[in-house]
């Protein structure tokens, strides 16, 4: 099967700084990857590319079998097929939950207002928050405002999820009812790349993790494999670290 | 000893003419103050926009604007207004024509400059939430990063809108007949200095207090906090 992510030969730099070095890599459809390193070794750079929030200097990105480097390609397309999930939620101050989740099918894709009310609200039953409709994000748990940032990144239908540490903002009490949102999601088969150290989640939950450093991918490998018997010496010691935790 | 006669006698000069508008004079400070706010703050929100767009085409002319009307008196826009640009344009402007202009040409470079700093104060995971969402550029502002700016906005809205409400009082220099220059005029005939300047003080205070208090119930508005 042809992946649903691939990234070929990536080089992306911040002026002179090189963030994503020579990066290849592939996604397959109903994989989830989740994406490990050190801080500013690029991981928020690498799954941002693939939503085009950032734009890579040389290399070729392919989602869903389109080039999202190339001139020709449909922005909007690219973004209601991905969705992304924020570390600090994002979600918009001015609206309650519900019109946080309705925005982009009425916006984007002109659904009509009765449609987008009802997906909006079995999204939030999915998430496990249908009584917090009405509620403005300043009226709701961490876990809750992200649980609704999920919702709203669904409402559109993706194809493929992007989560950039969706728990470390979050008290430890909450992190869990997030990662179940996300294990759920999983099982549903939706194609995931996750930024995360919740290691317990990447073992139970992850196809495959990839540890960066430096803007490279210096390991790839299945949980177990990865866990058990790290490669290289910066992964040995990332592990270390995050581990004695 | 006061003389609150004299009030009562030229109340509907004051008050329908000077301050409503309405009457035989080209005048009315409400008539001058309302639109000039309505289309000062609209021209605002453009140059506002303008000048954080990327392209320096649409961002300098915006900056030098700003820069230009804030650099200069207000008195000194409407003298341009008013003996200026006629001979220039060859086509005279009348009074109304020449205060508004020149009021809304004047603010919206102010209110350029608060619209400006209220965009910037929305903080910039909001525009990125709302374009990997799908929206564009142009939806993302409208719906996600305006709602909330407009909010930052208001306490300086509202004094940038009192100090407009006020200035156009300046207007009469060009013999626009505003509440103050209706007063003058009254002034001019039964020379009762105190009542009337008392009288139109009152006036002011009360529009401007009014405004004040409206932008803090916005403020307090709940739960969008
Ligand atoms: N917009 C930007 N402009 C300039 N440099 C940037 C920008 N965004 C990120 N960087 C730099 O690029 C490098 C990679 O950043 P990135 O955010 O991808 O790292 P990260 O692995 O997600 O780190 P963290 O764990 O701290 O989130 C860092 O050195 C960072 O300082
Ligand atoms: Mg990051």
């Amino acid at each position: 099967m042809a992946a649903a992510i691939e990234f070929r030969q990536v080089n992306k730099w911040f002026g002179k700084l090189h963030v994503l070095v020579d990066v290849t890599l592939g996604v397959a459809p109903g994989e989830v990857v989740v994406v490990c390193g050190p801080s500013g070794s690029g991981k928020s750079t690498l799954i941002r590319c693939v939503n085009a929030l950032e734009r890579i200097q040389s290399g070729e990105i392919v989602v869903l079998g389109d080039s999202i480097t190339s001139p020709r390609m449909n922005l909007t397309r690219l973004r209601t097929q991905v969705g992304m999930v924020f570390q600090s939620f994002n979600l918009f101050p001015h609206m309650t939950a519900l019109e946080n989740i309705m925005l982009a099918p009425m916006k984007v894709r002109n659904a009509p207002r009765e449609d987008a009310e009802k997906t909006a609200r079995a999204l939030l039953l999915r998430v496990g928050i249908p009584d917090k409709a009405g509620n403005y994000p300043a009226n709701l748990s961490g876990g809750q405002q992200q649980r609704v940032a999920i919702a709203r990144a669904l409402a559109m239908q993706p194809k493929i999820m992007l989560f950039d540490e969706p728990t470390s903002a979050l008290d430890p009490e909450m992190i869990n009812e997030v990662l179940e949102v996300m294990t759920d999601l999983a099982k549903s088969g939706m194609t995931m790349m996750v930024v995360t150290h919740e290691m317990g989640f990447a073992r139970r939950v992850a196809h495959r993790v990839i540890f960066m450093d430096g803007g490279q991918v210096i390991e790839e490998a299945d949980p177990e494999t990865f866990f058990a018997s790290p490669k290289s010496d910066r992964s040995r010691q990332f592990l270390s670290k995050i581990l004695s935790h | 000893m006061l003389d609150p006669g004299v009030i009562v006698r030229n109340f509907k000069f004051l008050i329908v003419q000077g301050f409503l508008g309405i009457g035989s004079f080209a005048g009315g400070t409400l008539r001058l103050a309302i639109p000039a706010i309505v289309l000062g703050f609209a021209l605002g929100i453009v140059v506002g926009l303008a000048r954080l767009a990327n392209a320096a085409w649409i961002r300098v002319p915006a900056v030098m604007y700003v820069e230009l009307f804030r650099g200069v008196p207000l008195v000194m826009v409407i003298f341009w207004m008013w003996f200026v640009i006629p001979q220039l344009l060859r086509l005279p402007i009348p009074e109304y024509g020449v205060a508004l202009t020149a009021f809304v040409i004047f603010e919206a470079a102010y209110f350029g400059e608060i619209v400006r700093a209220g965009v910037q104060s929305v903080p910039r995971g909001q525009v990125e939430a709302a374009r990997a969402l799908g929206l564009s550029g142009a939806k993302a502002m409208r719906y996600v990063v305006l709602p909330q700016a407009l909010r930052n906005m208001v306490p300086s809205l509202v004094t940038q809108m009192i100090v407009l409400f006020k200035d156009t009082s300046l207007a009469s220099i060009i013999g626009y007949v505003d509440l103050t220059k209706a007063a003058q005029i009254v002034n001019n005939r039964e020379i009762r200095p105190f009542e009337l300047y008392l009288f139109i003080a009152v006036v002011y205070w009360i529009c401007t207090y009014s405004m004040s208090r409206m932008a803090r119930r916005l403020e307090r508005r709940p739960s969008t906090a």
